[in-house]
């Protein structure tokens, strides 16, 4: 449950609608025993095989080096950790913000999105992460570059699946807002919002977990603040069980923001699971 | 209360220009009294359904007039209200806030007794709190009913309100579409493929014809009212059935007045 319990969580939502709503329930105390047991088994085991086979500790550290690790060495990893928020929470609001706007003006002008919509494309396909080199010679090493890279991560993804629930019109249920007198305005709250939130709240989750990729690996590239950069020095000294403490933390981050979404999607958009 | 009949006159619709233009609706006109129960029927393309969207004013008339007594109707106009195909509930929205939907959309309080009562009317009581999606088709048709009524226009517009529903299902909403007319009166005009449905439920049917869509042949429905379910096994209903198809299958059908067209 280490390294790519971040990545293999990104991939999820990618199945739209079901990664959102029907993760499975638990629904009584037996299914809560298997999960504890399953668990159990898994990092006991970890725990001793590395123990059995007297793994050495900078190779591959045993799941209870690494959360020693991450509580002793604490004051070399939290600081970071509060780096990496700021830069992911400025960028990501700004991105995210930019692209939810450009994703409700631009569909209700089909000439301009069928003209834009090529570089949005472009710019969902092509990993932000290969900017950050030159956004480093630009703006130097501070928190802009990164601030940048992920606003560029998230934008297009916000937008890009944002795009698609704007364009789910109901010709329908507009008639029905007009039938009794609605405005523009009120036909764009009422109807149109409502009908793309579904996929608003996956361009929102997508936008979020490309924004922790982007920040780590461009934080990795240099700067020498933030949990990337931890990564980085944690591994070129070999201080293997504090590098695993930081994916930790990085795998911790994925799940909250999975949960944080689906919690979303139920409240505002579960009326179409 | 003032009488206010809607009147149709001249009503044209075209759309585009030129040899490909489309005539959906040619000089139609079509008169309906106060509280008169009125049906359109007709092959598919002949225009009952872009009329019945002019009346609603979401379609513009390329020329005629469209009057509710006294007022040109040219958009949504407050008295008019519309049901549309297959309930057309807002799946985000409770029952209750998807009739109360359009006193929001206007800034009214919605008035909570009467769609209590409207809601207990129809068999829906109790069933404010649930999603549309929690409802049979047949519910959230009777709920679509509420909403309709609960702003109380004085003429409302179904437009193949039903098509959706199983044949059972469709009798019991023609069965209280039946009751409400008795005990409301409102001026009704419906839309509908099914001819049973318009002979069970109107005083006139209007049969349409296609391609230009103009008004054909007026049929008066003599059964008196309230009417039941026991009316459609009756001999002269049969008839009547099988007059108004028989007049609409003999009409030319859309593809060769296109043909003729050319």
């Amino acid at each position: 449950m280490s390294d790519n319990t971040n990545t293999g969580d990104g991939a999820a939502p990618l199945g739209m609608g079901g990664g959102l709503t029907s993760a499975p329930k638990i629904q009584n105390m037996k299914e809560v025993f298997a999960i504890i047991a399953v668990a159990v088994v898994i990092i006991g085991g970890a725990e001793l095989l590395l123990r059995i086979f007297d793994v050495k500790e900078f190779v591959m550290p045993t799941p209870s080096a690494i959360v020693t690790a991450l509580f002793v060495h604490f004051d070399e990893i939290g600081p970071h950790l509060g780096f990496t928020l700021v830069q992911l929470a400025v960028g990501y609001t700004i991105g995210a913000s930019i692209g939810l706007i450009l994703a409700a003006v631009i569909t209700q002008f089909p000439f301009v999105e069928k003209i834009i919509t090529p570089y949005i494309l472009l710019l969902v396909t092509t990993p932000m992460l290969a900017l950050v080199p030159l956004l480093i010679l630009n703006f130097g090493f501070g928190y802009a570059p990164r601030i940048i890279a992920v606003a560029l991560a998230a934008g297009p993804m916000v937008m890009i699946n944002s795009a698609t629930g704007f364009r789910r019109t109901d010709q329908g249920k507009i008639a029905l807002a007009k039938s009794y007198g609605a405005s523009t305005p009120q036909i764009f709250t009422k109807i149109r919002v409502p009908m793309a939130m579904p996929m608003i709240i996956v361009g929102l989750m997508m936008g979020a977990i490309f924004s922790v990729i982007t920040c780590i690996g461009a934080e990795m590239s240099g700067g020498g603040f933030g949990l990337g950069s931890r990564l980085t020095t944690f591994s070129s000294t070999l201080r293997t069980a504090e590098f695993f403490a930081v994916i930790l933390i990085l795998a911790i981050m994925g799940i909250m923001i999975y949960v944080f979404f689906s919690w979303l999607g139920k409240k505002l958009a579960g009326w179409e699971s | 209360m003032t009488q206010r009949p809607l009147n149709i006159e001249h009503a044209t619709k075209v759309y585009g220009d030129g040899p490909g233009a489309i005539h959906a609706l040619q000089d139609v006109d079509l008169h309906v009294e106060q509280g008169e129960f009125v049906s359109l029927v007709g092959p598919s393309g002949c225009g009952k359904s872009t009329l019945l969207w002019s009346i609603m004013g979401l379609h513009g008339l390329s020329s005629g007039t469209i009057m509710l007594g006294e007022d040109r109707v040219e958009k949504p106009h407050p008295n008019i209200g519309m049901m549309f195909r297959d309930a057309n509930l807002l799946p985000w929205r409770t029952i209750q806030k998807n009739i109360e939907f359009p006193f929001e959309i206007r800034g009214q309080t919605p008035d909570t007794g009467k769609i209590e009562a409207l809601l207990d009317r129809v068999g829906l009581g109790g069933f404010g709190s649930k999603m549309p999606r929690e409802l049979s088709g047949g519910m959230q048709q009777r709920a679509s009913i509420v909403r309709a009524l609960s702003s109380d226009p004085d003429v409302l517009l179904m437009d193949e309100p039903f098509g959706a529903l199983d044949a059972f299902t469709r009798d019991e909403m023609n069965m209280l579409i039946e009751e409400i007319w008795e005990e409301t009166k409102k001026t009704i005009v419906l839309v509908t493929h099914s001819i049973q449905e318009a002979v069970f439920l109107s005083n006139k049917v209007h049969v349409m014809s296609a391609r230009p869509g103009r008004m054909h042949k007026m049929f008066e429905v003599p059964f008196p009212r309230p009417r039941d379910l026991k009316l459609m096994e009756s001999k002269e209903f049969f008839d009547l059935v099988n007059e108004i198809k028989s007049e609409i299958q003999h009409q030319p059908t859309s593809a060769s007045a296109a043909a003729a067209a050319e």
